[in-house]
């Protein structure tokens, strides 16, 4: 510890090659915390108290084939089960489809159970009563609302793709909710209507609210048996892995953030290595004079460490920072993936980052440090430099 | 006067360590770009040779795919009857009509099953995809319950094998034979007969899609025009190449991710190499001194630490390509979210995406070698003759 002046002044001796080791690092390691941040909120953040009591039934085979309406009478028996809602996606084209900005989820839902199933949304009693009365209204959340510009009563055309019908629709509700708000919903009775008879009867998902969290395993496992002999077998998961399987059909995502990420560590590791190697080799006069005056190897070995950690964990804290920039620049955008809201670089992430950071100055000045010290004081003395 | 470049490269050498630590910091952000454009390369030619340029492929207007879209048997007659549609060999016109769904196949590292397209067509569909083989087993009967699988298929899923029996609608389908199709996307489906898939799952009347065959290309643009046109039908017809083209932008997210990331990486590896020649500008002071008694200039000193950077990152991009080949005809999938299952296709290391990786890595080294050559150019003789 009483070398810690000795060891900032070192640091500081070259300092436009400490301040580009720091940034390199720093930039590397922002990387790294965003892939950690993201891994975090994929595979390791707990669901809300509301998304862990809802479920998702969906056709075992695709998302893409439905199943029959009379499904839903079914599951509402099943023990546990709270309510069991409609929930169709739409898809469809809104404005142009080019620009993904027009992307995002529409749903025909039951209207008067959305506000039970979807516990969590905040919306005025009168916009919700006014959403709940027409038949062709439709409640968006507050973040869509800004970004087209739509405001109470403003009528949109949803052309579908899926289902042969156009739908015109007003915006009756502006909600509030803290997950999963870049929605649409309306009446799934208005799309019934519209559609020919073939193709009615048949939904593409139900939302089950179970009554306790604890009760939602042996849902899952009630529904998918209830129909394993029917002509349409089911799968039924928890909102959460649902939104994950989605995930997983993109590729192999976690495998995909993995290898980056060691491939990063590595880097990294390199970069440090080289340049202690550098400070080391132009020091070797110093370390002569050093051992002269008295300096164990030990010492040396810990100066030449303590230097390395020193400037990694400054490129930790300013990657920490960095990522934090990024994620929440990330977090504001249009997200594709709900689940990118739930990003954030939190205490885990800055907590591995910097110990990252630890391990990667410590292992790269390991082989000049144990060199450095062990040099002799008569060749270190002669080194050329 | 221009400073010979043995002299970096024996630079290089004498510096051996730090040389390489720089040179395989630049690999892995080379690497890391080339897997991800190897990919993109690969997903992209098994998108662009499935289609032929002659073949229209139809849907029910507003439906971006197939598998969203609905078309009838009545309006297959109507298309049929178009002119400019090619004879087939019985003197029929070469007009397939076709369903599209997915199935969901079990698969050893994923138990949750992945989807897969399976198609219903008509003899004559698959007479007019003339790319298409049999590797074995033998064609699907009208009328029964057999599926022919794509190779890719059989390569990823244990379970569809000639032999075997895979879960399609209502019942279980026996693997009959097993086809291939050059690189395209057929090879990730699986065929079926067209009545006996759509009867099994209540769409006799309402399948997909239409596939016809325009007898040249003018009458393909005009078939196109001229279906466009219908108001009897509402469908939107495009070529089956621009179809496939457009599905490309599955890779979108890969392709957004991976750049950025190598990005990243990239200015922290063009920031190691700034070091490493700053060093190396700094431990040659007394040769850059001799280098201008001599009589170079400052450009040419300016020039040949430029230079040595980037031999440094080309290096390093070398070994980046090399860490890269193997990756070159390994099969991956992703999920297609036109089609809503699975595709099938093999990593794609070609001479672009090598020349790409090597030119990113000359840019890493340009940018991270001009300053400290111009700080070497800058220096003053005297001075740096004095410098140790």
């Amino acid at each position: 510890m009483r070398y810690l002046p000795f060891i900032f002044k070192n640091a500081w001796r070259n300092r436009r090659r400490t301040a580009l080791t720091v940034l390199s690092l720093g930039v590397s390691l922002c990387l790294l915390g965003l892939l950690m941040a993201i891994y975090q909120a994929f595979y390791l953040t707990e669901a809300s108290p509301e998304q862990a009591r809802r479920l998702i039934v969906r056709n075992r085979v695709s998302l893409a084939v439905p199943m029959p309406i009379y499904y839903r009478e079914r599951i509402r028996q099943i023990p546990g089960v709270q309510e069991v809602m409609i929930s169709q996606w739409f898809g469809g084209v809104f404005r142009d489809s080019r620009d993904p900005e027009n992307f995002f989820a529409r749903f025909a839902v039951e209207p008067e159970k959305l506000f039970t199933v979807r516990g969590e949304i905040r919306v005025p009693e009168d916009q919700k009563r006014a959403f709940l009365a027409e038949r062709t209204a439709c409640a968006i959340g507050r973040p869509l609302a800004e970004r087209h510009n739509l405001k109470l009563g403003d009528r949109i055309t949803l052309k579908g793709d899926i289902f042969p019908v156009d739908l015109e629709l007003t915006v009756r509700a502006i909600w509030e909710a803290a997950q999963d708000d870049e929605v649409l919903y309306f009446h799934w009775k208005y799309l019934e209507e519209g559609l020919p008879n073939r193709r009615q009867g048949m939904v593409g998902t139900f939302t089950i609210l179970a009554a306790s969290p604890d009760a939602v395993g042996g849902i899952a496992a009630a529904v998918d048996e209830t129909f394993r002999n029917a002509p349409f077998q089911t799968r039924t998961e928890t909102e959460q892995a649902f939104a994950l399987s989605f995930l997983a059909f993109l590729g192999n995502v976690k495998a995909f953030l993995l290898s980056i990420f060691a491939a990063v560590t590595f880097t990294i590791l390199l970069v440090s290595a080289n340049t202690m190697a550098m400070s080391v080799r132009e020091r070797i006069r110093e370390v002569g004079v050093m051992k002269t005056l008295g300096f164990k190897p030990g010492g040396i070995v810990g100066i030449i460490l303590g230097e390395a950690t020193v400037i990694s964990l400054a490129g930790g804290v300013l990657g920490c920072l960095l990522a934090a920039g990024l994620v929440s620049a990330i977090r504001n955008g249009p997200a594709a993936l709900a689940m990118l809201r739930n990003l954030a670089v939190g205490p885990p992430v800055v907590a591995v980052s910097l110990s990252i950071a630890v391990f990667v100055g410590l292992v790269s000045a390991a082989v000049p440090a144990w060199s450095a010290s062990r040099t002799s004081i008569v060749d270190a003395l002669r080194h050329a430099g | 006067m221009k400073i010979p470049l043995t002299y970096n490269l024996r630079n290089l050498v004498v510096r051996k360590t730090t040389t390489v630590m720089t040179a395989l910091g630049v690999a892995l952000t080379v690497a890391v770009l080339l897997s991800v454009l190897a990919l993109l390369d690969g997903l992209r030619i098994a998108f662009q040779s499935t289609g032929n340029p002659l073949h229209v492929l139809i849907l029910r207007k507003g439906s971006e795919s197939e598998l969203v879209s609905n078309f009838t048997r009545e309006m297959y007659q109507v298309v049929r009857a178009k002119p400019g549609i090619q004879r087939g060999k019985s003197g029929e016109p070469r007009a397939s009509l076709e369903m599209v769904t997915v199935v969901n196949l079990p698969r050893v590292d994923s138990p949750e099953g992945m989807n897969v397209t399976i198609r219903g067509l008509m003899p004559v569909g698959i007479e007019m995809r003339e790319d298409l083989k049999l590797l074995r087993g033998r064609w699907f009967e009208s009328g029964r319950r057999e599926v022919v699988v794509g190779s890719s298929i059989a390569k990823r899923f244990p379970g569809a094998e000639v032999g075997k029996k895979i879960h399609a609608g209502s019942g279980d389908w026996d693997v009959v034979g097993v086809m291939e199709a050059g690189t395209g996307v057929s090879n990730s489906e699986i065929f079926a007969d067209l009545n006996q898939l759509s009867s099994d799952y209540n769409r006799t009347e309402v399948v997909s899609s239409a596939l016809v065959e325009a007898s040249d290309e003018v009458a393909a643009q005009a078939l196109i025009n001229d279906l466009n046109s219908d108001r009897r039908l509402n469908v939107e017809a495009r070529t089956e190449k621009d179809y496939y083209a457009a599905q490309t932008v599955s890779g979108a997210p890969i392709q957004y991710i991976g750049t950025l990331v190598a990005i990243i990486m990239a200015v922290g590896s063009s920031v190691a190499a700034m070091n490493t020649m700053y060093a190396a500008v700094a431990r040659r002071a007394r040769e850059i001194g001799t280098l201008r008694v001599l009589g170079f200039s400052r450009g040419s000193i300016l020039f040949s630490f430029l230079i040595e950077s980037v031999l440094l990152a080309l290096l390093g991009g070398l070994i980046g390509v090399l860490l890269t080949l193997p990756l070159n005809g390994v099969t991956t999938g992703i999920g297609n979210f036109v089609t809503f299952s699975e595709i099938a296709f093999n990593f794609h290391v070609g001479p672009k995406t090598i020349t790409t990786g090597l030119i990113f890595a000359m840019l890493m080294g340009a940018v991270g070698g001009l300053f400290p050559a111009l700080m070497a150019a800058k220096k003053e003789i005297l001075i740096a003759l004095r410098e140790i």
